[in-house]
């Protein structure tokens, strides 16, 4: 929503700024107070002078890392990144695919499929383990044992979020017209996924990627109770040394995941022009200067 | 005919050295004779093949699962070092924070796998309820244990234990001197429980520590229930989750806990300190148990026989736990006698729940509890 | 069937697991059938914890939709490419998911009686905590707690509404005549309210089910629903109880699926005469 200042009156451009700056300074007040209590909190020795001892600890850890492979699993956070990894792909395979199909053909799915993806979030983890332990008791017989395989559950468990962002994306752009466009122009439906559909949405995208990333990350009943190590449960042990520890590594996995997303939010999340010959031949309409 | 008579006899004359050399090695002289089905089965290191061939056994099964042991109770950290230094055999520890219940839960459901825990360390209840789950296993310092401490098959056995006691922070708070200090104005809202005594052993037992306290008795929790709902009422006691980090930021100067727990928070405060009431010494024991489906057995063994040696109950004292052998240890002079100074005095006799009246308890505090401290 | 592969995975790993939760209530330790676990859903303390755990989600709900779309529309009137919006999105996706003992820490070490903001205010007059800690009960504190992550959630969710309001039609609905409040309540309004109001539902259902951060500020008393099943599945006394465990999560589904309808018939409503 680039508002651009030509032709927008400086008295409501004011008022915009100055509410903008109100509700950053707001947000930075209630969100950054208690990360900055914890950051004091962990750099306090027992004598009450700042210490740098508990953040140095945390990088002697051995298990915080972990090795792929290592003694039949991998840990730590490698074994975590990788399964956010695959955790994100999967659900971006499985979500928009479904989600533009029921909005193009399947209506009468909407809700259906709307419902589907809020269950995950009505269920506590500590009972949805319960009811996933057949499963799993069956895909270490028959598949593998590797910790690799809660992914399967962790797509599970972001469908309510990211289902409801991407829904907000594809909302905002009229997904019938463009791939009607496209489609009479020849494009197979995964042209249509990939090169039509998706640059449109990519802020959904992203910010859907986000979300299942920092889930995954910050994850730890389902692979405690299935008694994976995964990153969070090697925070846990690593906390159980002392008080500082306990908080200087809660402050670091926030701080590792921020620099990741941030990282990610490089990636995708670009500005584009609306790419899609087809959507610009049709004039002008809500399709023109898309979002970046 | 002669010579024919000569080579068979030949033959089976090698065919019995052989045969006597196999019987000579499987009579236990060092030689790997444990393998991973007899060790499933073994009710004894002598049933095993001996101490070397149990260790040969686990070493080459080559890892040792173990739950809900986290690093800083009873100094549970060193005894996973110790064991994988001296053995070389690497361990995986699940579920840090895990119940005993848990712990039996991970056992049912995720028996089948190989990552379903070899050993559990778990509260007297939770071990008999569930003895069905278990191996028989008899340590080799079996004798040590007193008869009240074990089931008589080796089911399960008791390990270390210690006396509910309250932990304060004494630069926070005046010092105890008895129980009902606690309830006096200098402990708004300082009093914390180790957990909801609904749900967690420690927290059950820091209630009936305060009934005895109180005057009650091990049949019937009503005054400890009745104690704290004064303590509710005085705006003393805080439904916060007492955590290292808590105690140390002064949101929980107070703790209710076993001794030996408590004493773990001297390292992040150094003015804390173990109070434990003279008219109210409650004891509790954990015990430990093995897995009949263990996917290691042998490890499993090992693992107890280390447990049981000095070195596995010494560590144990080091952590300001009572180890189950300690009387024994004390008179032939293998206990490590500098901790043992260390420990929290205690002058009187303890007391300990007996399964009914930990049951008795349990159902009392399941009704009135969330009255009383509402 | 395009979609069929999201609904045989979704069969497998989310329908199947319920399944197995809903019908492993109608059985007791022994496997005997039994509707005893669905009948203790009527035990008070029961009650009062559903009470009090759909009052708390549906305060956090609408405080975070609310707020979180205010933020979120500051973020999205900003600079689509700079820092800002960047490090708002990462921070939003970081806060979002974070929980548990660490966000009640972080929220004892400030505001909490030992936190260096009470104390501060005390030295200073004010003590906000003169009338009984407020933090540490269900309403007051929890929600408080919650919006830590409500919030977030709700940035990122609902930025993609923000981001197709094109600004061709502000200029559209002025050159009609437009005021700034037509704007809102007959162009944009209508369109983002259906997000607004998935977002809400989305936030409700997500504090609805939240364990480890109530567990965290309020060990006693299992206040919230997901204390309660987790007291019915780890309790150590004896207290286990794993069929009611699974009949208070079929509960809490019945619940949101109740305020799913309810939302339903709300979007269908307000598409009509918004």
């Amino acid at each position: 929503m680039a508002v651009a200042r030509r032709g927008v009156h400086r008295t409501r451009w004011i008022r915009l700024q100055v509410f903008r700056y109100a509700a950053f300074l707001f947000a930075a007040i209630f969100f950054l107070v208690p990360i900055g209590a914890m950051l004091e909190f962990s750099t306090r020795s027992n004598s009450g002078a700042r210490t740098l001892e508990y953040w140095k600890s945390i990088v002697t850890f051995p298990d915080l890392i972990g090795t792929v492979g290592a003694p039949g699993q991998a840990t730590g956070i490698v074994a975590s990144l990788e399964l956010a990894l695959i955790t994100s792909v999967v659900m971006l395979v499985l979500l928009v695919p479904t989600m533009v199909w029921v909005r193009l053909k399947l209506k009468r799915l909407n809700r259906i499929v709307e419902f589907i993806c809020l269950l995950p979030l009505t269920i506590p983890a500590i009972v949805l383990v319960v009811g996933l332990f057949p499963m799993y008791i069956w895909l270490g017989s028959n598949f593998s044992d590797s910790i690799l395989t809660l992914a399967l559950a962790y797509v599970v468990l972001v469908l309510p979020y990211c289902y409801r962002t991407l829904d907000s994306g594809l909302g905002a752009i009229d997904v019938k017209t463009l791939s009607e466009a496209a489609r009479s122009l020849g494009a197979r439906w995964e042209q249509v996924m990939w090169r039509v559909i998706a640059p449109n949405i990519s802020n959904a995208i992203l910010n859907a990627t986000l979300l299942s990333v920092a889930l995954v990350l910050g994850e730890y009943t389902i692979a405690n109770n299935l008694l994976y190590n995964n990153l969070q449960v090697e925070l846990v042990h690593l906390g159980r040394t002392n008080a500082g520890v306990s908080i200087a590594v809660a402050v670091a996995s926030l701080l590792f995941a921020f620099v990741l997303l941030i990282a990610i939010s490089f990636v995708g999340g670009r500005p584009r022009r609306a790419r899609p010959e087809a959507a610009t031949k049709l004039g002008a309409g809500p399709v023109q200067g898309s979002a970046g | 005919m002669k010579l024919g008579n000569l080579w068979r006899h030949l033959a089976l004359a090698v065919v019995a050295v052989f045969v006597v050399a196999a019987c000579g090695s499987s009579n236990g002289s060092g030689s790997s004779s444990c393998s991973e089905s007899t060790a499933k089965t073994a009710t004894s290191v002598t049933a095993c093949g001996g101490l070397d061939a149990l260790i040969a056994a686990a070493k080459s099964e080559g890892r040792l699962n173990v739950i809900a042991l986290p690093r800083d109770w009873a100094n549970y950290g060193a005894i996973l070092d110790k064991f994988t230094a001296t053995y070389g055999i690497p361990i995986t520890s699940d579920n840090p924070d895990g119940s005993s219940q848990d712990e039996v839960n991970a056992v049912q459901q995720l028996s089948t796998t190989s990552r379903a825990p070899d050993v559990l360390d778990v509260g007297i209840a939770v071990a008999l309820a569930n003895v069905n789950l278990f191996a028989p296993y008899k340590v080799s310092t079996w004798g040590d244990i007193l008869d009240s401490q074990k089931e008589a098959t080796g089911l399960w056995f008791e390990d270390y234990g210690g006396f509910m006691s309250v932990g304060y922070d004494s630069s926070k708070v005046p010092t105890i001197t008895s129980f009902d200090d606690l309830l006096g104005s200098a402990f708004k809202g300082k009093v914390a429980l180790n957990g909801d005594p609904t749900k967690a052993n420690a927290a059950l037992n820091g209630v009936m520590m305060a009934n005895l306290a109180e005057g009650g008795s091990l049949d019937d929790i009503s005054k400890g229930v009745d104690f704290f709902h004064r303590l509710k009422q005085a705006g003393n006691f805080t439904p916060v989750q007492a955590t290292t980090a808590t105690v140390k930021n002064g949101t929980t100067p107070v703790v209710l806990d076993w001794d030996y727990l408590s004493a773990a928070h001297g390292t992040d405060v150094p003015t804390w300190k173990v109070f434990v009431p003279n008219n109210a010494i409650l004891g509790g024991y954990y015990a430990q148990a093995i897995n009949k489906n263990a996917p290691h057995p042998a490890a499993a063994r090992l693992w107890e026989e280390f447990l049981y040696s000095n070195t596995g109950q010494n560590l144990w004292l080091a952590g300001l736990a009572r180890p189950v052998r300690q009387a024994a240890m004390q008179k032939d002079g293998s206990i490590d006698a500098a901790a043992a100074a260390k420990l929290p005095p205690v002058n009187g006799t303890p007391k300990f729940l007996s399964d009914a009246q930990a049951t008795a308890a349990k159902n009392y505090l399941v009704a009135h509890w969330l009255t009383a401290i509402s | 069937m395009g979609t069929l592969p999201f609904f045989v995975y979704v069969s497998a790993f989310l329908l199947l697991p319920t399944g197995i939760v809903a019908i492993g209530a109608l059985f007791d330790a022994n496997n005997a059938f039994t509707l005893e676990n669905y009948a203790h859903l009527s035990r008070s303390f029961v009650v009062k914890s559903t009470i009090d755990t759909t009052v708390v989600s549906a305060i956090t709900a609408v405080l975070g939709a609310v707020l979180g779309s205010l933020l979120a529309y500051a973020i999205a009137t900003g600079n689509p490419n700079g820092v800002l919006r960047r490090v708002s999105i990462s921070a939003s996706g970081v806060l979002a998911q974070f929980g548990g003992v660490t966000l009640a820490f972080a929220f004892i070490a400030s505001i909490g009686p030992a936190g260096f903001v009470y104390l501060f205010a005390q030295s200073h007059g004010f003590d906000f905590y003169a009338h009984g800690i407020w933090l540490f009960e269900p309403i007051q504190g929890l929600s408080l707690v919650y919006l830590y992550f409500q919030i977030p959630l709700m940035v990122l969710v609902f930025l993609p509404a923000l981001d197709g309001i094109k600004p061709q039609w502000r200029e559209a609905a002025e050159s009609l005549g437009g005021s700034t409040w037509h704007y809102w309540r007959y162009v944009a309004g209508p369109i983002l309210f259906p997000a607004f109001l998935g977002g809400t539902l989305l936030l409700f259902a997500n504090a609805f089910s939240a364990y480890a951060t109530a567990n965290a500020l309020i060990n006693q008393g299992a206040p919230m629903l997901a204390q309660q099943i987790s007291n019915a599945i780890s309790s150590e006394v004896g207290a286990a109880e794993p069929g009611f465990a699974k009949a208070i999560a079929v509960q809490m589904i019945v619940i949101v699926t109740l305020v799913t309808i309810l939302y339903s018939l709300l979007q269908r409503r307000t598409s009509r005469w918004l």
